[in-house]
């Protein structure tokens, strides 16, 4: 549904944003674009809706080239495609029914069909009692709400998300991506996810590039690129929100250990411990999910018994390295 | 009445008073009506906005700049001829309100573009993200986002003018300036000054409250 081809963009004095970026992204499609900042990204989600034009390199849309669009074309892409922002991007001056009013009224909408339309937009993101109100008397999570009702109030096929719970606590951060998840099933939207944080990525979406200075160093299904990542930059964004950090006074063998699907749920290092007689130290660990599997990954220390063959047993169970 | 303030005509006073007002209402109402889309105009056409120019934003700056940096003293003089094409005459308050709106629209522009640029780039581009056409931007998101901006620039503006008016006195176009110069200072009668300072300063601050409780009004963040 969305291809780039050999994507550069370059502002002015010469420093290239993106230096030749090719993705695709499906139908349906859960995607998220990682980086740090000043890797590109907000470039790269902003050519989608053509709010910037790319130097080189192509940008299509279901097939068509978003940079030769014609001003009324490119409102016409852009009322299918729903944005939200980090720092929401709402009127303050004006009350959130009329914010998520703002893109029917800009389309040309009667007042009738805003009158239906918006209460029932406030309803799905469930602030239904808070039409009235300024953007102002909102929480964080509630402000970005509104983005939301905003976005899908053009009935979209896409939504871009551009750090849009960048601003968020952890708990807010959760119900917002739980409600973009669940838009991404109910509706059959194609989101495109910007974030730094791998946390992020690791919830809710299906695929992921890592952006690193302009170029995607590594692209794939998220739970093969979160448990083996191959990329040094996509190992850093991961220890990140992991910690690698192992405690002081340990100078036996450590092996890290990554588990994932089933055998998450199985007893294998006490398994391992009986058959082998070597004992596990956990020095670093984390049991979680992502999107649709569970993962473990543990660090080990190993003391007496049989530690090469407790190192072949563990294989043969996950990820040793 | 026959005390301290025994040189004061009080309907002199009145008439004065009653100038100064009408040309500070006049050029107000004028300048914001020139002042404002110039002010958009500058800002459309800045670096990364919808009309991006740099040759005629450069045009636009350097007009604004030019009459920005005539003292307005010079600039009351300087227009004569064109004032009196404009409305006949260069004398009283007719004459005072062409050279007024002159000088303080640039300057209303200016507040202007500042204050369109403080919004939020995020609300900008947001918007922007919908399909919104210029028009919309500037109507629908630009100048509500920047009201409370534009308000208090017009209070300022307001203010900025009703020392211009004084000054326009000199030159004979009446008003408390004018009081204050032929009585106050040529003929030393330091009741009329005070008279006429109490009375300025009483606009001035009348101007600012009213002008603040309007900002206030108007904010929702």
């Amino acid at each position: 549904m969305i291809r780039l081809e050999g994507v550069h963009k370059a502002f002015g004095g010469g420093h290239a944003a993106l230096a030749g970026v090719d993705l695709e992204i499906g139908r349906g499609q859960v995607f998220g674009i990682i980086g740090r900042s000043g890797a590109g990204k907000s470039t790269l989600v902003r050519l989608l809706n053509g709010l910037e034009r790319p130097t080189a390199g192509r940008v299509l849309i279901d097939g068509t080239d978003v940079a030769v669009l014609s001003a009324e074309g490119l409102r016409g892409l852009r009322s299918r495609v729903g944005m939200i922002f980090q720092n929401f991007g709402l009127l303050w001056s004006r009350t959130v029914f009329d914010n998520v009013a703002l893109p029917l009224r800009i389309g040309g909408a009667s007042r009738a069909q805003i009158a239906a339309k918006v209460p029932a937009l406030l309803d799905r993101v469930g602030l239904s009692d808070h039409g009235a109100k300024y953007p102002a008397q909102l929480s964080g999570g509630q402000k970005q709400r509104v983005g939301i009702a905003r976005a899908l109030a053009t009935d979209p096929e896409i939504l871009l998300c551009d750090e849009a719970t960048s601003a968020l606590d952890p708990e807010t951060t959760r119900s917002i991506l739980d409600l973009v998840a669940d838009l991404n099933r109910e509706l059959g939207l194609t989101i495109v996810l910007i974030t730094h944080e791998m946390e992020v990525v690791r919830q809710v979406c299906d695929r992921v590039v890592v952006l690193h200075a302009g170029r995607v160093v590594e692209a794939g299904e998220v739970a093969e690129v979160f448990l083996h990542p191959r990329a040094p930059e996509t190992r850093a964004l991961i220890d990140e929100t992991d910690g690698d950090v192992q405690p002081l006074g340990f100078d036996g063998p450590v092996v890290r250990l990554t588990l994932h699907g089933q055998a998450i749920l199985d007893p294998v290092l006490t398994r391992i411990a009986r058959d082998t007689g070597t004992d596990f130290i956990i020095l670093d660990g984390r049991i979680g999910r992502l999107k649709n599997t569970s993962f473990g990954r543990l660090s080990l220390g190993l003391v007496g018994g049989d530690t090469d063959r407790a190192i072949a047993a563990l294989r043969l169970e996950g990820d040793v390295e | 009445m026959n005390g301290f303030f025994r040189n004061v005509d009080w309907s002199d006073v009145a008439q004065a008073c009653l100038d100064t007002i009408v040309m500070l209402g006049g050029s107000l109402v004028l300048t914001i009506a020139l002042g404002l889309p110039l002010g958009i105009l500058l800002f459309l056409t800045g670096p990364g906005q919808p009309w991006q120019n740099r040759w005629g934003n450069g045009v636009l700056a350097l007009l604004v700049n030019l009459v920005r940096s005539l003292p307005f003293i010079i600039l009351l003089i300087v227009m004569i001829p064109l004032t009196i094409v404009l409305v006949g005459t260069s004398l009283g308050v007719a004459g005072a309100i062409p050279p007024l709106v002159v000088a303080a629209a640039p300057f209303f522009a200016r507040l202007v573009e500042t204050a369109l640029r403080e919004v939020d780039r995020n609300t900008v581009e947001a918007v922007q993200a919908m399909g919104a056409t210029t028009r919309d931007l500037v109507f629908r998101a630009l100048l509500p986002e920047a009201l409370p901006g534009i308000v208090a620039a017009m209070t300022v503006t307001a203010i900025t003018l009703i020392s211009f008016t004084a000054m326009a006195g000199a030159v004979g176009a009446g008003g408390l300036g004018d009081l204050a110069i032929r009585f106050g200072y040529q003929r030393f009668q330091t009741d009329v000054m005070l008279v006429t300072v109490v009375l300025l300063l009483a606009l001035v601050q009348l101007l600012q409250v009213a002008g603040d409780r309007l900002v206030r009004h108007f904010t929702r963040k």
